[in-house]
């Protein structure tokens, strides 16, 4: 499946500056693994060592957070946007 | 920022207490950076709900950077209240603090009068980000 990544500002510089990105994949694991094929200096960003969503990330499948889905395992349909969002905290 | 936006974010911050209240900052970038100049504030939803930590909610913030998107800005900084401490980063604010570009607002409740300030927080280091309202 064909989706439009949109990425937050710090992960721009790794993608030659571009705000959105386009990636395959049948599932947000997928396109995850496919952008970092394509920009490795996203690498650690998005995954965590155990392969889990990063925990400093939000990630929404159109208006859908996947954490409320099947995170990774979540599946994109082509067309979809997925938007890559920082935590946003503090204290 | 315009003191219409002032106004907004100290409401804010007062309608949230006692609990830590937070929003965004959006505005023109030019060559990579902000340009310094406020274009929208989001008030969002704390999603914590707690008066010593702070979490934006993740669906205000998906509807922020879409709306400062459409008029061709982005989030250029994040601002939250500290209900009983000062307006200077805390050293979980420091700690959490996602982007070197963003300027960081902390609107101290300490006291009678409300207290506004902005920092950059860069590789764990606080400088001033001065905030002019007018």
């Amino acid at each position: 499946m064909a989706v439009e990544v949109r990425l937050p500002t710090l992960l721009r510089a790794h993608a030659d500056g571009a705000a959105t990105v386009s990636a395959e994949g049948a599932t947000v694991g997928e396109v995850f693994a496919d952008l970092v094929a394509r920009y490795p200096g996203m690498a650690g960003n998005l995954v965590d060592d155990q392969g889990g969503l990063h925990k400093f990330v939000n990630v929404y499948r159109n208006d859908d957070d996947i954490r409320y889905l099947e995170q990774l395992d979540t599946k994109v349909s082509d067309g979809d946007e997925l938007s890559i969002l920082p935590a946003v905290a503090g204290g | 920022m315009t003191h219409a936006q002032y106004d907004t974010v100290l409401a804010h911050c007062f309608d949230g207490f006692p609990a830590e209240a937070c929003g965004l900052l959006a505005g023109p970038f030019a060559a990579g950076a902000p340009t310094g100049e406020v274009g929208q504030v989001y008030p969002c939803r704390n999603a914590d709900g707690s008066a010593r930590t702070y979490t934006v909610d993740s669906k205000d913030l998906l509807a922020a950077m879409r709306d400062a998107d459409g008029q061709g800005h982005d989030i250029i900084g994040v601002w939250h209240s500290h209900t009983h401490t000062d307006a200077y980063p805390s050293a979980t604010d420091v700690r959490q603090a996602v982007d070197p570009a963003w300027c960081y607002v902390i609107v101290s409740l300490k006291s009678g009068e409300p207290v506004l300030r902005g920092y950059f927080i860069r590789d764990g280091l606080v400088s001033e980000c001065a905030v002019a309202v007018g």
